[in-house]
């Protein structure tokens, strides 16, 4: 495997196999192992130019922090988060609390901990959404082009020219605010930039020799789509992705901040700068956490989308 | 391109008549009774709230709905508000919008003697310390949320120091945090761009060619790079500017400055559907106009755009 680490060979080496795939039936043990090999130095490619990027190797260890913080909020979390104590009423930072009371005496520092879980569950659940969605209808409206890909565009279009946020204001007022019905919100209008590039991929991987193969040997567009053209056209995706998913975690907030978005007494980075600004006169500490909060976190996914960036798109090797 | 233009209309127009389709029916599946909403706590009978839909034509099907509202608004009848009686929404708005213009045009303004510059320069010197700093603030900028820096901007400058008043718009004071937080977002965004644009002219062959034939690096600059660059910036711009307007919303209800972004949020809040309907209606159509627009100035300007699409 000595030519894997130039990487041209290797992409070439990759499409003959889809090729091989495409054409016959059952992989021998030999070419599973191969394949096994190939992807792992792939991955391994990958992930050293990643690393490379140094900025991005941060945001992805806050993110690691993050994740557990999310997940073990009940054992990290020094308060209950809901845990409301009228003697603390808006006192500021202190041994006890670190991050002061709210204005209902509540810790802050534990809704902060709290307030991780929404924003992870409605960023990545609405990019997982919005992914699936825009793929399906991007390689759709590529695929097959004429009349399905007019009109498909059409809609891609339209979705792209309403304002954001005004728009899942209205829908979240008609769907009723609450956790699921933001992530579901917001996974539905913002899949237009994927859907977009897919489309120009697709286009592009359609006059392709392996596609052609396929077509050729009798495999159904649906399959040709599901195992040729996606995976190919998949590396801009998740580059989008995880640039998105911090201007998502920006728009929940302030979905949630208008009142729209998650409802009290949840605990949400938006709903506790809602009550910072209430009391912005009296307890302005309570608005400094959330905000550091949510602009960290994007920081991170913007930074881990950089270093993808770098790391999957061939076109600027450094 | 006369072929051009037409395709790009047509596209235009499907997209337009899109928007309104999907605006009415969101508009439509709102919850809640409008009639019952509008008489708010007072006692009425069945019959009377029957009178009301009747009047605002609630009890109507959907096509004849929405076939009144499309051919009201092409008139340029938007209606009256439905929660303050006796209100042509048309004034509404065009007050509103006149408060919004202000603050985005100053914003806008702003944004672009800062960011075209600092991108620029920023090119030129790439991996100097002016590079990595312009780039370490645009990343901080995009990725904090502008109301917050709102938010901690009055906490300093209205609540501590007392220097600015925290909302309203009766003096030039007032416009000063407005505009500031409005300008950050867009800042970070167009230098980000206008230095990536810059690169790209930089290792054109002509700037080469300029440059081995001896011209001076400030004449370059001007005379190849600069102008280039502008290209893919005011395609960008225009993009942009058409959306500054909905970017609005946050901000002007953080500092309560009597714009759009506030009018559409309070219309929301109280359910006023004509005002939301009327406002999304607009801004969006101000969108697909402005890409139209733009599509049709870049084609004008680099004929590979119209040979390709």
């Amino acid at each position: 495997m000595s030519e894997s680490t130039s990487p041209l060979p290797a992409e070439r080496r990759r499409e003959t196999m889809n090729d091989a795939t495409a054409a016959a039936e059952a992989l021998t043990e030999d070419r599973v192992s191969l394949a096994a090999i190939e992807r792992d130095s792939t991955r391994n490619r990958v992930w050293k130019r990643f690393a490379r990027y140094r900025p991005g190797v941060v945001g992805l260890i806050f993110l690691g922090v993050l994740v557990i913080c999310a997940l073990a909020a009940p054992f990290i979390a020094p308060y209950d988060p809901d845990a409301v104590n009228p003697r603390l009423r808006g006192h500021g930072p202190s041994a006890a609390h670190w991050l002061g009371n709210d204005d209902i005496g509540r810790d802050i520092l534990s809704r902060i901990i709290f307030g991780a879980r929404v924003a992870l569950i409605v960023g990545i659940g609405a990019t997982l959404i919005a992914v699936t969605i825009g793929v399906t209808i991007g390689a759709t409206a590529g695929y097959f082009g004429g009349k399905v890909d007019f009109w498909l565009s059409r809609v891609i279009d339209t979705l792209m020219a309403f304002p954001l946020l005004a728009l899942l204001m209205t829908l979240s007022t008609v769907f009723g605010p609450s956790l699921r019905n933001v992530v579901i919100v917001i996974g539905c209008t913002v899949w237009a930039s994927y859907a977009r590039v897919v489309r120009a991929e697709v286009l592009s991987l359609r006059e392709t020799d392996y596609v052609l193969a396929a077509r050729s040997v009798g495999v159904t567009n649906r399959s040709i789509i599901a195992r040729h053209i996606v995976p190919n056209a998949i590396g801009p995706v998740i580059i989008i992705a995880s640039l998105s998913i911090g201007g998502i975690i920006i728009l929940e907030s302030a979905l949630s901040f208008l009142g729209l978005g998650i409802q009290r007494p949840t605990a949400s980075w938006g709903t506790m700068l809602s009550d910072g600004r209430e009391f912005i006169r009296n307890y302005p500490h309570i608005a400094i956490a959330p905000g550091l909060a949510i602009a960290f976190t994007v920081l991170a996914f913007n930074l881990v989308g950089d270093g993808l960036r770098d790391a999957l798109d061939p076109r600027d090797r450094r | 391109m006369a072929s051009y233009i037409i395709k790009r209309l047509i596209q235009g127009v499907i997209v337009l008549f899109l928007v309104t389709l999907l605006t009415f029916f969101v508009m439509y599946f709102m919850p809640g009774d409008p009639a019952r909403q509008m008489v708010g706590q007072a006692y009425v009978t069945e019959e009377q709230l029957d009178a009301i839909r009747d009047r605002w034509h609630l009890n109507d099907p959907w096509y004849t709905r929405y076939w009144t509202w499309v051919s009201n608004v092409v008139q340029g009848d938007f209606g009256t508000s439905m929660m303050r009686p006796g209100v042509e929404i048309t004034d509404m708005i065009g007050q509103a919008a006149g408060m919004t213009l202000r603050l985005t045009a100053i914003s806008f303004t702003l944004s672009l003697l800062i960011a075209l510059p600092v991108g620029v320069l920023a090119a030129v010197k790439r991996y100097s310390w002016f590079d990595y700093l312009s780039m370490l603030g645009s990343t901080v900028g995009v990725a904090v949320p502008n109301y917050w820096i709102g938010l901690m901007a009055i906490i300093l400058f209205s609540v501590k120091l007392g220097w600015l008043p925290p909302y309203g718009s009766g003096s030039w004071k007032a416009y000063i945090l407005p505009v500031i937080v409005l300008s950050i977002d867009e800042i970070a965004g167009l230098a980000r761009i206008t230095r990536g644009a810059t690169i790209e002219v930089l290792s054109q062959d002509y700037v080469t060619t300029a440059r081995a034939k001896g011209l001076k690096n400030g004449a370059i600059l001007w005379r190849h790079v600069v102008r280039n660059t502008l290209l893919p910036v005011i395609t960008i711009i225009g993009y942009r500017a058409a959306f500054i307007l909905s970017g609005t919303i946050v901000v002007e209800t953080v500092f309560a400055w009597p714009g759009m972004g506030r009018l559409f949020y309070q219309a929301i809040t109280s359910q006023d559907l004509q005002v939301v309907q009327a406002i999304v209606l607009l801004l969006t159509t101000l969108v697909v106009v402005a890409n139209i627009i733009t599509d049709l100035t870049y084609a004008f300007i680099d004929p590979r755009v119209r040979i390709t699409k």
